[in-house]
């Protein structure tokens, strides 16, 4: 998947119109195109800010200031590490690095066949629970190093 | 659920609160309430309430007991959890077994299984109802404590536990001057870190001129290892918005913003959830029953920006713009959220207003301390054993929060510093868990009280990569605006790295404090302003650690890798090959019933050994093989 | 108008004013480098510190943001305001330590050592590119983009922006660096400046369609004539 995947022209109209062309609904007009496509394609950042009248570059700021939003293709899965304090507290970085030897990817990549992205997130508050890495929506609680291969092979199907 | 449909007038909704009141003191059917917020799912807690309502249903029960599925009730360490009322029986760390058991031992014979009573770590004694137990005893929930009684999707739920009643006193009762007197006397400080008077953020917006204000809650609890917030929003989200009816009535405002960060989908579905059943009762919208108020609420989701929690980055990101801090005067309460007046303030704020209003500013002010008033929630997480939200009086210790509720430091560790305050905060070290906590007492520790993240730390904690850990989380949360805050958290994390890498030199630290001075002076926001506060407490309270790393190239604490190698101690090893099995680079040699060997060209010090060394048979120890700086200090 | 007291002579500032404009009126000199009379200022340098109020409650602010307000107190040369400056310079030094406008800066506020890196990135991220290019000349072809230390300058995508028209705006304002030429018919996203400048290889090369910059210097299409 190229980061030029066309895009749905009525698509990314009918979102810019459920927030009713509001330039201050920028953010979660983002956020809806991101849930369609799994990331930002040029395309529709181009087409919004043809809707909204808002220069292109005000929209690619807002688009690269805020972590929720990837101008890269995702991977099929996406595999988030937390790196919060109480994360970190418990091992985190270690749990990072694991996931980093088996999926063969740095933090912030995605894999060639697309199959796998791997992230970090500063804080998911569910420090109780930590060290705590998410797949897919899926919370994992109390991870280990030794985890992460079952973890992932969860997945791999 | 019973249809929810529109409240007429006041008399109404009065009624309705009574009879759904009534209802609930009048229960004579067992209850059970089982915790199901974003950390009891994923630790199975739906499959659990799946399992209990199929073996109430198998038992012929389904008639007889009332299941009533709640947010987080803040012991954490025990989730999934249920209590069954009206014995207030505490079951902790369930799976859906153990509920089949439940229902066959516990209501249906009536016996007590010991099992899954919660055990204090350190007495080792077991509570049977949630009031034995040391984890609740010091707390004074009186925010979080309605998170055990309320289904949080379910407004007639809150009604039935008094919720709106302060609403409608505020509404019917007080004049809006006398709304902000009251939050005024009560002492109420921004529970979002800063400390803020409320009482008086609320007069400024009100006296600013003009028709059009807003007012907003700040959920965009950005702070690592803080969830507070998320838990009442969550678990009791009429509760903040109740607050903000009041705030809203006081101030003059007709509309309203709930910001709740991108990564707390569960608390945005939740206050999702609740402003819908509002609107649908009426209580929302235009003339609220029947009377001149008129309020909307509007949900706006963060996009993951921590700077964003900083009052006009925060307006900033509602406008659509990119979360960056302004200078202010004029602030929020003058020209704000388009250039209106803007009351911005906490969850946490936000929801201890109804128990003012309801029970008065005497009584808030009655708990606390004379600068600090009420109570405050932090999230004990980290080394400790009972992990969880725990909502204390001011004033409280240190040392009651860490030993008393939070039972000790597991695996019998030393308990080495609690960072409070996040990013903008700091290290307490032993000598300060007498301290008792407060605004201005936390501040002059060189910490401040931030929202309320507590992370306790054990001996194998090093502050040395702390200090690092919270650099890196800044330079990468900075707007980047100001080339203090920017190039001064990048250059400080880059002198720590050399730090913890052994590549500290003399001068390092000094050279740290003079940056660290300069940020704080030169930024303009809280963000930068703060930034240097982890290094600073961890140079004041610390300095002998980074003074062995810079000259000793040792990590006492065993975490920083370029400095310590795994070793294998021949005198506990068993040859049980659990190490061997888990090192993913075949470094460990040694054949059964044989002390093991680390083969060290092979290791790649990722820790895996010592995490599945039953024996504590692995230890980090100091590499002697990194060259020792000439100037080497012993 | 407005009260204040700078250095401990009384001022009037119009509403509206900020403390450096008031200062600049009064005739006294306070460093700036990201701050431009027609643009809209900033803050991002900190060059412009001063320090507001007195004992225990005084802080730095930047005075081409800070408002002029009634009875202000405010001291422009103070010893935390002449540490906070020196390190700013040291800070941007590292990261354009060939600008000479920093070096000019550095030898007048006695900056003498460099004690990191050096990454030379050519941009300490003023912003006054950005603010020439939206408020003077209506182009909106350049933004920041990310943040923290990862914030930069460019144009949608990196590559040539459809909105840029080519006015060397960006160039001209730029306090700090020079935007190095990249060659002729160079496909960068910044790079324009020559159609402002006046290369006089252009009288005998035009028909290249050079895009040199500062002529002469890179050459190259003369000597691919040759």
């Amino acid at each position: 998947m190229s980061a030029n995947q066309t895009v749905n022209l009525e698509k990314i109209q009918e979102i810019v119109e459920r927030y009713g062309y509001d330039k201050s609904k920028l953010i979660s007009i983002l956020q809806d195109i991101q849930a369609v496509y799994h990331y930002l394609p040029a395309q529709a950042l181009k087409l919004v800010a043809g809707y909204l009248k808002i220069p292109l570059i005000d929209i690619i700021s807002v688009a690269t200031f805020y972590r929720a939003f990837s101008l890269k293709p995702r991977g099929e899965h996406v595999a988030t590490v937390c790196m919060g304090t109480a994360c970190h507290v418990r091992g985190a970085p270690r749990i990072l690095e694991e996931f980093e030897r088996q999926l063969n990817l740095k933090k912030g990549e995605t894999s060639e066949d697309g199959k796998w992205s791997l992230e970090t997130v500063a804080c998911l508050g569910c420090c109780a629970i930590g060290p705590v890495v998410v797949v897919d929506g899926d919370y994992h609680a109390h991870t280990t190093i030794r985890k992460v291969s079952n973890i992932l092979h969860k997945y791999q199907k | 659920m019973k249809r929810l449909r529109k409240f007429k007038n006041v008399e109404d909704l009065r009624k309705t609160i009574q009879q759904q009141e009534a209802t609930r003191q009048q229960e004579t059917k067992k209850v059970i309430t089982v915790s199901s917020g974003t950390c009891g799912q994923a630790r199975g807690s739906q499959k659990v309430i799946e399992a209990l309502k199929k073996a109430l249903k198998a038992e012929g029960l389904k008639d007889q007991v009332i299941v009533r599925i709640t947010g987080c009730h803040g012991f954490c360490e025990a989730e999934p959890n249920l209590i069954i009322y009206p014995d207030r029986i505490f079951y902790q760390k369930l799976t859906p077994e153990d509920v089949r058991t439940i229902v066959q031992e516990t209501i249906k014979d009536g016996r007590v299984v010991e099992k899954y009573l919660y055990r204090d770590p350190r007495t080792k004694e077991r509570a049977w109802y949630e009031n034995e137990i040391q984890f609740y005893q010091k707390q004074k929930r009186i925010v979080l404590g309605d998170n055990i009684f309320v289904d949080p999707t379910s407004l007639l739920d809150y009604l039935a536990i008094g919720g709106f009643k302060p609403f409608l006193k505020a509404l019917t009762e007080f004049h809006p001057e006398e709304i902000i007197q009251t939050v005024k006397k009560s002492g109420l400080r921004g529970r979002g870190g800063a400390g803020f008077p409320t009482g008086v953020k609320w007069e400024a917006t009100r006296r600013s001129p003009g028709d059009i204000k807003y007012i907003i809650c700040n959920g965009d609890e950005g702070d690592p290892g803080a969830y507070m917030d998320r838990s009442v929003l969550e678990g009791n989200p009429f509760r903040v918005l109740e607050g903000m009816m009041i705030g809203a009535l006081a101030i003059g405002a007709r509309e309203g913003f709930i910001y709740v960060r991108d990564e707390y989908p569960l608390a945005v579905r939740h206050v999702t959830l609740a402003v819908d059943q509002l609107y649908r009762a009426g209580l929302l919208g235009k003339n609220i029953l029947g009377t001149e108020f008129s309020f909307d609420l509007h949900i706006s989701k963060g996009a993951g920006a921590f700077v964003c929690g900083e009052e006009t980055a925060l307006i900033a990101s509602i406008e659509g713009r990119v979360g960056e801090p302004r200078q202010r005067p004029p602030f929020p309460a003058q020209k704000g959220l388009w250039k209106k007046p803007t009351c911005i303030n906490n969850v946490e704020t936000w929801a201890n207003i109804p128990l003012i209003i309801q029970n008065g500013a005497e009584w808030f002010s009655s708990i606390g301390t004379a600068g600090s008033k009420g109570t405050k929630i932090f999230s004990l997480v980290g080394k400790i054993n009972n992990t969880g939200l725990v909502e204390v009086p001011m004033g409280i210790t240190l040392r009651e929060i860490i030993y008393d509720i939070g039972g000790g430091i597991p695996d019998g560790k030393a308990f080495k510093a609690v960072q409070t305050g996040g990013p903008s905060g700091g290290c307490l070290p032993a000598s300060l868990l007498d301290l008792p906590i407060d605004y201005e007492s936390l501040t002059a520790a060189g910490s401040i009280m931030g929202s309320g993240g507590m992370i306790v730390m054990d001996e194998k904690t090093c502050m040395v990569d702390v200090a690092m850990y919270f650099l890196n989380f800044l330079r990468d949360e900075s707007c980047g605006k100001c080339i203090s805050c920017r190039e001064g958290t990048q250059r400080m994390w880059e002198i720590v790295k050399d730090i913890s890498e052994g590549k500290g030199k003399p001068g390092d630290l000094e050279l740290l404090e003079e940056l660290a001075l300069a940020t704080k002076d030169a930024s303009m926001c809280g963000l930068g302003q703060t930034a240097a506060n982890p290094v600073l407490s961890t140079l004041r309270y610390f300095r002998e650690e980074f003074e062995a790393h810079i000259y000793e190239k040792r990590c006492p604490a065993g975490v920083c890798k370029s400095l310590i190698r795994y070793v294998v101690i021949p005198e506990k090893c068993t040859g049980c090959e659990a190490c061997k099995r888990a090192c993913p680079t075949q470094a460990i040699q040694g054949t059964r019933k044989d002390v093991h060997l680390i083969l060290y060209d092979k290791c790649i010090k990722c820790g895996a050994c010592l995490e599945a060394c039953r024996f504590e048979a692995i230890e980090a120890q100091r590499d002697e093989a990194i060259i020792i700086d000439k100037e080497v200090r012993l | 108008m407005i009260t204040m007291k700078i250095n401990g002579v009384e001022v009037k500032a119009e509403e509206g004013w900020t403390i450096l404009e008031t200062a600049q009126f009064y005739g006294l000199e306070i460093p700036t480098l990201c701050h431009h009379e027609g643009l809209s200022p900033y803050g991002a340098c900190r060059l412009c510190l001063v320090e507001i109020g007195e004992g225990a409650k005084a802080k730095l602010v930047s005075s081409c943001t800070y408002p002029a307000e009634e009875g202000l107190i405010v001291h422009t040369d103070t010893r935390r305001v002449i540490q906070a400056r020196r390190m700013m310079i040291e800070l941007m030094l590292s990261v354009a330590p060939y600008s000479k406008v920093i070096q000019d800066l550095a030898s007048k506020f006695g900056v003498t050592r460099m004690r990191f890196t050096i990454r030379n990135e050519e941009c300490i991220l003023c912003g006054l590119c950005i603010r020439m290019c939206a408020e003077q000349m209506d182009g909106k072809a350049i933004g920041f983009q990310n943040r923290g230390y990862q914030r930069k300058i460019s144009t949608p995508f990196d590559i040539r922006s459809e909105e840029c028209r080519l006015c060397g705006g960006c160039i001209y304002i730029c306090p700090a660096c020079q935007l190095r030429c990249q060659g002729p018919q160079a496909e960068t996203a910044l790079c324009n400046a020559c159609l402002t400048m006046d290369p006089t290889c252009l009288d005998y090369y035009d028909e290249l369609q050079c895009w040199m910059y500062d002529a002469g210097r890179c050459g190259t299409c003369v000597r691919e004539k040759k």
